[in-house]
């Protein structure tokens, strides 16, 4: 027989069945993940990085922050050039006054803390400029960590993070093994360099590159066979940083010895 | 079973009902999952165009330059200073002349010194650029006051 509170009781629970959406119960399928992860795609950016060629004058820092509007006078960027000496007795120095925004006029190392070094001409044995940016990497950690989904990598491989999802958490720039992350200072989001997204959709090369006088910063699409950077990187002797981590990073060297890091 | 079970089993399942509407309304069309998968891929997917639509500031392109400025570009294009793009030295163009109908060139010692400050390092290419000290060669005086950047060479002195 049926009562008013019967069926008060089951016209609630039928109407809060219907309401509930099949899409909030979709189960995730193992298989279709695995799917998704097939190399189809036409264009995976790499970049590559002649550090013979680099002569540490910093104009790509400088067009990179002009650019990508970082503020100029913050002492953050999302490329930096370092400076290694390797001294006779095997001593290391390694700084990048400013990231190298303005190049290296002086002779002097900063050590930090506003101690400088000079080291004497003839003490020195090799010394070479390394421009560092973001590896995009095949297995990014700093995607890996992020809690909301606010970073994360394209189709085309270059990990890109979305300014209005991010909570500011700063997981991200821990977990990066090459400290390419930083706090925006006027956004105060995580930022990082993004191989200029939007010039390299265009078809125009990233700022950094084009600001390089001597070709030592090459981006191109590793997945095409005749793209010059491709092909630098499959016949020629190259390395990557920290490939001891297993991010597989997409930026590639010529010219580093183990010193640098 | 009892009602005292079935009672708060309702409260808790009415509960999960009313987060999963909530987030059906909540949780943008297009954040979900995409190309890079489960772990690498899961964001809004209206956020990539949103990066794609950055406003580009430097053009590097010198052939635009030389429609107006032929004079400077063919004097710099037959000097090793050919390799440094104009924007370099003379800022992002964007729309210029339109917008901004003056570029603002650095003209600072610093500027030359990026490359002309001798820094002989064995291994590096920088031990090839010709250099001064910048304390003994006329401190405080811009280069171009003497120096043609467009024409660097010594016949090029003003």
């Amino acid at each position: 027989m049926i009562t008013r509170r019967n069926f008060l009781k089951n016209a609630v629970t039928g109407i809060a069945g219907l309401a509930l959406p099949l899409a909030a119960i979709e189960i995730v399928d193992p298989k279709k993940l695995f799917a998704d992860k097939g190399e189809t795609q036409k264009v995976r950016w790499a970049f590559l990085v002649d550090t013979y060629k680099c002569v540490g004058c910093g104009l790509c820092v400088k067009a990179c922050k002009l650019e990508n509007e970082i503020p100029y006078d913050a002492n953050v960027t999302r490329t930096w050039v370092e400076r290694y000496i390797l001294t006779k007795d095997g001593r290391i120095f390694a700084d990048t006054p400013k990231g190298a925004r303005d190049g290296f006029i002086t002779s002097k190392i900063d050590l930090g803390e506003g101690r400088f070094q000079d080291i004497k001409k003839e003490d020195i044995e090799k010394a070479f400029f390394v421009p560092k940016l973001c590896n995009q990497c095949e297995n990014p950690p700093c995607v890996q960590v992020c809690p909301v989904g606010a970073t994360y990598q394209a189709a085309d491989g270059v990990v890109l993070v979305d300014r209005k999802w991010c909570i500011g958490c700063g997981y991200c720039i821990m977990a990066c093994p090459y400290g390419v992350r930083f706090f925006h200072p006027v956004y105060k989001v995580a930022e990082k360099c993004n191989f200029c997204y939007h010039r390299i959709n265009k078809g125009m090369k990233t700022a950094c590159v084009s600001a390089c006088p001597f070709g030592a910063r090459q981006i191109g699409n590793i997945r095409d066979p005749n793209d010059p950077v491709s092909r630098i990187i499959r016949t020629e002797r190259v390395s990557v940083l920290k490939d001891e981590y297993g991010t597989r990073p997409q930026v590639y060297y010529r010219g580093i010895s183990r010193e640098v890091i | 079973m009892k009602s005292h079970v079935w009672r708060p089993l309702y409260v808790v399942i009415a509960l999960v009902v009313l987060i999963l509407i909530v987030r059906v309304f909540y949780v943008p069309k297009d954040f979900g999952i995409w190309e890079r998968g489960y772990m690498y891929g899961f964001h809004n997917k209206d956020n990539e165009q949103w990066w794609k639509q950055f406003k580009v500031k430097y053009r590097f392109d010198s052939e635009y330059c030389k429609d107006c400025h032929s004079d400077k570009y063919e004097s710099i294009m037959k000097t090793p200073h050919a390799i440094i793009n104009c924007e370099n030295c003379h800022g992002p163009v964007l729309d210029h002349p339109s917008d901004p109908p003056k570029l603002k060139i650095d003209k600072s010692r610093e500027q030359c010194l990026r490359c002309h400050y001798p820094l002989p390092y064995p291994t590096s290419g920088r031990a090839n650029i010709r250099g001064i000290d910048p304390e003994k060669h006329n401190p405080g005086v811009e280069c171009s006051m003497c120096h043609n950047p467009h024409k660097p060479t010594l016949e090029g002195m003003k």
